[in-house]
């Protein structure tokens, strides 16, 4: 593997929470996570709750201090980046996209305002109309009817169209990585596989993704190398393929034996 | 042929508001046999808690019974004395573990006291806390549960405990039929597992005579129950043997429903999985005719204009106009 095509190196990343002020407790969010990223890659990470996923995430965003453990962008510490320049690299979608946004404002807004962030920061400037081509352009990419979508407001759309939506900002975006926390858990299951099918598109289009959920059966279909987290350590990692199928780890072996499939019966 | 522990007919709801009306429940009719481990599938909204809520003849506010017939142990739920209902049907005909019940348990007091509350509203007669555990300790053994338990506050336990600690307190009094709404989600795979184990275990026990399950999880079901039914916006599509729908769907939704899951298996990453079409339609503003025709690819000329009626074949009922024969 060649050192130019590393996107993300995360090395020793460790959170622990602390609470109270004078006794103070410690909770463990996360444990010597070490994993790397390549360009053009879907790595996922799996665990059930509580195993520490969101709290990767949310430390690889920049949302949360790690208490220990170093994260890579591009060979820079991300830590000591400007927040803003690192934003236009790295940029994420969230579990429940009801919360992402305003109901007072219609969806448009934060397509339009992504063009803001890129004319603040890379000094990139697009007219009005050069502005709707590019919303025009990328909505028809991954497959959405811009009729149905524009102007509207938050509550008159499905979960799923808005999860998409949010799909179409981070391409404008342009991100180097894209990191997807349960994208899909608040989705219909008859549009769920239409985000997991744009995630791949985006990497083909040569964007990392990070793809965070619980749901072995997602992950595997999309990913190319998957981790198992668990108590906020990662267990197992390496190709989807042999962490799923040939998993070495007895924690891995039991969550792939209690996933209930639908072409396949237990004997209970 | 098996004893019939629940029938529906022609069941409808509706839900009143400000809002408008969204018909939640249209016309759904089927039965439940002894014996029988029943699963209501479906995306989110199309109705299936609305209408396992009606079958228990006390809906939430803004629920309304429009019509039809919940038949259970000869009683007809919605045309008796609700006094007698709660006496005489709830918890020893018909027991419900509602969707919420993993806050179902009431967080100031100890299990224990919990159901000795619960024993004196039920059956008349007082209990102390201790008596309860007794009691209901019995049938906590009887299904490999932990008597401990019983000792704790319900935030003291985890979602899958509080989840199975429900289930054990509503067969406690052997009803005929159990109830269960999602049981499975919001839980972590593991815990799904003991909570799918105990229902079957429960039923194969004898300890109820029929169950019935909803949950959008088609996987779990699938581990669960023996017959399906498939809903849609409200409507019911296809009602049948588990294995027989899931090997070979007749319905078009059922079919697309289907191969949009993501299943874990091996040749699956070579695939592209496709959803369907369009979007779940505005339940205020519902297509005529087959709800489903304008996703639907087999659609005919009669789909737009006219109800699909409930067509036998062999074991199975579909909803579908594509197997209504001529004449």
């Amino acid at each position: 593997m060649g050192k130019e095509d590393l996107l993300l190196r995360v090395e020793g990343l460790t959170k622990y929470y602390t609470s109270g002020y004078v006794f103070t407790k410690q909770v463990l969010g996360a444990k010597d996570v070490s994993f790397f990223l390549r360009k053009g890659e879907i790595l996922s990470l799996v665990g059930e709750s509580g195993s520490g996923k969101t709290t990767v995430a949310n430390m690889i965003l920049g949302l949360i201090k790690p208490t220990r453990g170093n994260i890579y962008l591009d060979g820079k510490n991300a830590l000591e980046m400007d927040r803003k320049e690192y934003w236009l690299k790295v940029q994420a979608i969230f579990q429940d996209p009801y919360s992402t946004f305003n109901g007072y404002y219609v969806v448009d807004k934060v397509l339009w305002e992504s063009f803001d962030l890129l004319k603040k920061i890379k000094g990139i400037t697009h007219s009005r109309n050069e502005k709707r081509e590019i919303i025009a352009s990328t909505l028809e990419k991954i497959g959405v009817n811009s009729d149905e979508i524009l102007g509207r407001y938050p509550h008159q759309m499905s979960g799923g169209q808005m999860q998409r939506l949010l799909v179409a900002r981070a391409l404008i975006m342009n991100p180097d990585l894209l990191l997807a926390d349960e994208p899909t858990s608040m989705v219909d299951a008859s549009t769920r596989v239409e985000i997991l099918n744009e995630l791949t598109q985006l990497k083909e289009a040569g964007m990392s993704v990070l793809f965070i959920t619980h749901d072995v059966a997602q992950a595997y279909y999309i990913s190319d190398r998957a981790a198992v987290m668990k108590d906020g350590e990662i267990v197992e990692i390496g190709p989807a393929e042999k962490v799923f199928f040939d998993s070495e780890h007895p924690y891995t072996k039991n969550l792939i034996s209690s996933i209930p499939k639908l072409h396949e019966k237990w004997e209970i | 042929m098996a004893r019939k522990t629940l029938e529906i007919k022609d069941l409808k709801g509706c839900y009143r508001g400000t809002f408008g009306v969204i018909q939640a429940v249209d016309r759904a009719s089927f039965s439940l046999y002894e014996g029988d481990r029943l699963a209501l599938a479906g995306e989110s909204g199309c109705g299936k808690t609305t209408l396992i809520e009606l079958l228990t003849g006390t809906p939430k506010p803004l629920l309304h019974y429009e019509g039809g017939k919940v038949f259970v142990g000869g009683y007809d739920v919605w045309h008796i004395d609700p006094e007698k209902l709660r006496k005489e049907v709830k918890c020893r005909l018909l027991s419900y573990v509602p969707q919420a019940s993993l806050n179902a348990l009431n967080p100031t007091k100890r299990i224990k006291e919990f159901l000795a509350d619960m024993l004196k509203e039920r059956t008349g007669e007082k209990h102390t806390p201790n008596d309860a555990r007794k009691m209901i300790g019995k049938h906590f053994e009887r299904l490999n549960m932990d008597k401990n338990l019983l000792d704790r506050y319900p935030f003291e336990l985890s979602g899958g405990q509080r989840q199975r600690v429900s289930i054990a307190i509503s067969t406690f009094a052997e009803p005929s039929v159990l109830l269960v709404d999602e049981p499975t989600s919001s839980l972590d795979v593991t815990s799904q597992k003991r909570v799918i184990e105990l229902l079957v275990d429960i039923h194969k026990r004898e300890i109820i005579d029929s169950l019935m399950c909803v949950s959008h999880d088609l996987g779990a079901l699938r581990q669960m129950c023996n017959r399906l039914v498939i809903m849609y916006t409200g409507r019911l599509v296809e009602i049948g043997n588990m294995d027989d729908i899931v090997e070979n769907p007749l319905h078009p939704y059922t079919k697309l429903l289907l191969n949009s899951l993501v299943p874990l298996e091996r040749q699956m990453k070579q695939k592209t999985l496709k959803s369907i079409p369009g979007r779940p339609p505005d339940l205020r503003d519902l297509p005529i005719a087959c709800r489903f025709h304008p996703r639907c690819p087999d659609c005919m000329d009669i789909c737009k204009k006219k109800r699909p009626p409930m067509v036998k074949r062999d074991s199975r009922e579909i909803a579908c106009w594509k197997y209504v024969e001529e004449g």
